[in-house]
């Protein structure tokens, strides 16, 4: 007993001692100071320099958390009980956000670097005039593909080039029901955001005979998975191809013709923030030319900063891939929110279509 | 280990081999000047360099260490006293319901603990951050403690009790004196399970967590989207030369004052 | 030896349960029987029983029985040796250890080992054999979940062993019994305990896998606890997610009355 009580206390001192190194790590790194913000952004989605640029240019310290979905971001913005002065999500949940008053407003008249936005991404259907919210990076959903694993005539100019026999085993779709479910309704030319149960019935069953080509059905891991040859083919996201293909150049990427989705993650202010003006200055920071330009070449998404593409590497600027054409982007459609009520039609035909798969 | 025979000592081989693989496998990779989990380059030690610059992981590292300790001891007392007091419990029915209650959190999926927790603390109106995520891990570690020490409470001799209580033992000499020392390798496996559970979780403190505070796994699941830097490879390397270390140390530390004590030698 | 001690002890445990366990229930089944615009429903268990969710119910629990099984295959064995063993605490420690470091990084660890460039295909090229699929297979699921809950199932093995009295089994040796008579006899029945404790940190756990359903398996394989995550995180559908969490509990309250009732036989 005696030596329980000891190993308890020996564990009690511990963790005090780990406090107390803890606080002052923290005390170096900026946090207790009296002007601070809280950022909830996905991790490792910002140049961490520019974090700290910021604090010296403004004297407002940061404080940087992190979430992995945007549905889980929503949950934790909608328990309240956290006071994030901004937030980043992406545009079918800001749309929620607006529709659940969880924003904030945002006054323009303190972002004065707005100007420097390309007038395209900006009063979007999601967003009318930008009430709510300010874009910070955008993109699409294409196919990424290694030409040297597939035959020739497969270009992807079309979405049906998925269902080439050639591929049997050699596809990896991103684990998402509107991406997905949004592949099968644009290759039959209809639009992604079909509210027609009739349709999606049709599209669910062309996506089961599908399931020979499909060799899984998976989340982030898609990126190590495409760098490292793993499957020839693989349906994501534009900002994931830029990373894959950063790592290996053999992988090319391509938004078939029939028309795919055009997405953003924006900046919002939720209406639980408590450093408002500290939000407006830091989407201000972070919309000025050098650092969106700076900003993005670090993770590499499509800015939405026309100042910054300027000063950019012409080499990633001149990507149609990542930045494509208007001709392009004209077939490109934006997620609007569902509802509920179909966004759970949807998932409820994906996990038919997953079910399938064997 | 003389005393086992070769087929065994090769079962035990492999099992060891395939458990530490993964971890040997990203300790390798955490020297690869090449940036990534394949492919290795060539020898760097920068990714150790990283983790030492980076106050802000580090800061998450100790905020894991300490909640995954803290709520562990706390965890493995409640538990302990709750496992004991289940025995004690007369009816079958009663007893055989509260450990149904006690495993529902176990099998429970940490998605749902984590939605349920959150509700719970915001309409009771704890602060999210340390606090709540300490009571969240306390709260899912203690039927796990009950799990690993009620076996050892019921194959206990009840004899022992008798004679003890025949000696003029009070019932707080008998739990202290008797029931503890003989349960305490299931307390100990308590311990160390809570502290398993603790540290690996990711989904429950997700949903409690809040105004700042990370802990590892929370990170390293934000980070997957992105891509995991091989700094997080570095830092795990890290903590696994220091845990083992700790171990062997606290093992041979103790064991040689017991034996000089004239002890058994356990933990 | 009930009745000789306080009831004190229960008190806090009794809060924890009544906390923790008690209200979050009520709160999942109040939010299963809601629809999406929170009206009260029973549609969500009347879609439970659609074909889909079924089928999804059945091979989760196929799956989970599978990955049980392996788990006390190999994990008995070796508590049994490990009990054997000079330092048996210290290797003890061993096979806990691996389980601290992260599961995701592990995870992506066994991404590498099993890919098509892994190290295991390197091997198998060297003997002339080509390059295999390894990775979202039923293999690699099985493989990686029995990985995972290979310490939760021998720690609970090796206490029960670490306390069985060695007289006992010599004894039963010298009164003639063969090692598997003895084994079957003498040690199993005296470690039937621990084997149920490891048997029900594995396998209700295993049928709530999720993550592991998608990194490995590539959503091949979907659990009760995947779909779940799904509802909850991605359909945003409470309800339907509590209502699988429902029958998740349910399940579990069978799978509880199966191992407590042999023990009734018994002892306490």
């Amino acid at each position: 007993m005696k030596s329980l009580i000891n190993l308890s206390i020996a564990i009690l001192l511990l963790c005090a001692g780990l406090y107390f190194v803890a606080d002052q790590l923290e005390a170096s790194g900026g946090k207790g100071s009296k002007d601070t913000i809280t950022i909830y952004n996905w991790g490792d989605y910002i140049d961490p320099d520019l974090l700290k640029q910021f604090t010296e240019e403004t004297g407002i310290k940061v404080i940087y958390e992190t979430f992995d979905s945007n549905e889980a971001m929503l949950t934790k913005i909608q328990q309240g009980g956290t006071t994030y002065d901004i937030a980043i999500p992406s545009e079918y949940t800001i749309e929620m956000m607006i529709e659940e008053d969880l924003l904030h407003p945002i006054d323009h008249s303190k972002i004065p670097n707005l100007q420097y936005i390309d007038p395209y991404y900006l009063d979007l259907p999601f967003d009318p005039k930008n009430k709510y919210s300010i874009p910070y990076f955008w993109g699409t959903v294409g196919i990424v593909f290694n030409p040297n694993l597939i035959p020739d005539h497969i270009t992807f100019e079309s979405w049906n080039d998925l269902w080439d026999p050639s591929l049997k085993r050699k596809v990896f779709l991103v684990d998402g029901a509107r991406e997905v479910m949004g592949m099968g309704l644009n290759s039959i030319g209809e639009s992604l955001n079909a509210k027609d149960e009739k349709l999606l019935r049709q599209v669910t069953d062309k996506l089961v005979t599908l399931s020979p080509n499909i060799k899984g059905i998976i989340g982030d891991e898609i990126i190590p998975l495409m760098i490292n040859n793993e499957a020839a083919v693989a349906l994501t996201w534009s900002g994931s191809a830029a990373d894959m293909m950063s790592e290996n150049e053999e992988l090319d990427y391509a938004v078939p013709q029939e028309g795919s989705n055009l997405w953003f993650d924006n900046f919002v202010i939720p209406k639980t923030a408590k450093n408002i003006d500290g939000a407006h200055a830091f989407i201000n920071f972070m919309l000025d030319p050098e650092v969106a330009a700076q900003n993005a070449e670090y993770v590499g998404y499509s800015t939405p900063n026309k100042a910054a593409l300027d000063i950019m590497d012409p080499e990633i600027v001149n990507d149609e891939r990542f930045y494509p054409p208007e001709e392009i982007k004209d077939r490109l459609e934006v997620y609007e929110n569902l509802g509920l009520e179909w966004l759970g039609k949807y998932n409820e035909y994906f996990l038919e279509f997953k079910m399938s798969i064997r | 280990m003389n005393r086992l025979s070769t087929p065994a000592k090769i079962y035990v081989a492999v099992v060891f081999i395939i458990l530490y693989a993964p971890i040997f496998y990203l300790i390798f990779y955490s020297f690869n000047s090449g940036g990534s989990m394949h492919n290795f380059e060539s020898f760097t030690l920068e990714h150790y360099q990283a983790v030492f610059e980076d106050s802000r992981l580090l800061v998450i590292l100790i905020n894991t260490i300490i909640i995954a300790l803290l709520s562990s001891l706390i965890s493995t007392i409640l538990g302990t006293l709750g496992a004991i007091g289940i025995v004690s419990i007369k009816n079958r029915k009663m007893r055989n319901t509260l450990l149904s209650l006690n495993n529902i959190m176990i099998v429970s999926p940490d998605v749902v603990i984590g939605a349920s927790f959150l509700i719970l603390f915001t309409m009771i109106g704890v602060k999210l951050g340390f606090t709540s995520v300490l009571i969240s891990h306390i709260a899912f570690s203690i039927p796990i403690v009950v799990l690993m020490v009620l076996p050892k409470l019921l194959e206990m001799n009840p004899n022992l009790i008798d004679a003890a209580q025949d000696l003029g033992a009070t019932k707080r000499d008998v739990l202290y004196r008797v029931i503890v020392p003989y349960i305490k390798p299931g307390i100990f496996a308590g311990f160390f399970m809570a502290l398993t559970y603790s540290l690996d979780d990711f989904a429950v403190t997700f949903f409690v967590t809040g105004n700042g505070f990370s802990t590892l796994s929370v990170e390293i699941y934000s980070i997957a989207r992105v891509g995991i830097s091989l700094t997080i490879n570095a830092l795990s390397g890290i903590i696994f030369v220091v845990t083992v270390l700790i171990v062997i140390g606290y093992y041979f530390v103790t064991r040689r004052t017991k034996l000089a004590n004239g002890g058994l030698g356990r933990l | 030896m009930r009745d000789r001690v306080a009831k004190g002890p229960l008190i806090p445990y009794l809060l924890w349960i009544a906390f923790f366990v008690i209200a979050p229930i009520a709160l999942i089944v109040y939010y299963s029987m809601l629809d999406l615009n929170g009206n009260f429903t029973l549609e969500n268990y009347k879609r439970f029983f659609s074909p889909v969710y079924i089928q999804m119910t059945l091979t989760s629990f196929f799956y989970a029985v599978i990955i049980t099984f392996f788990t006390l295959l190999i994990s008995y064995p070796m508590a049994f040796i490990l009990t054997k063993t000079k330092h048996k605490y210290l290797w003890l420690m061993f096979i806990i250890i691996p389980s601290w470091i992260n599961l995701l990084l592990k995870t992506y660890a066994f991404i590498g080992i099993f890919g098509l460039y892994g190290p295991i295909n390197a091997v198998v090229s060297v003997f002339g054999i080509e390059s295999q699929q390894i990775l979202f297979t039923d293999f690699s699921f099985i493989f990686v979940s029995v990985y995972i809950f290979i310490p939760f199932m021998i720690i609970p093995i090796f206490n029960s062993l670490d306390k069985l009295n060695p007289t006992l089994v010599d004894a039963a040796r010298d009164l003639g019994a063969s090692p598997f008579t003895t084994f079957r006899r003498v040690i199993w029945p005296l470690t039937i305990e621990g084997v149920k404790s490891g048997i029900q940190v594995t396998f209700i756990p295993a049928l709530s896998l999720f993550m592991i359903t998608r990194l490995i398996a590539g959503n091949q394989v979907i659990t009760l606890g995947t779909a779940i995550e799904q509802q909850f995180l991605v359909a945003q559908n409470w309800g339907m997610g509590s209502t699988i969490a429902v029958f998740l509990v349910l399940i579990m309250l069978v799978s509880m009355l199966f191992t407590g009732r042999k023990a009734k036989g018994g002892r306490v």
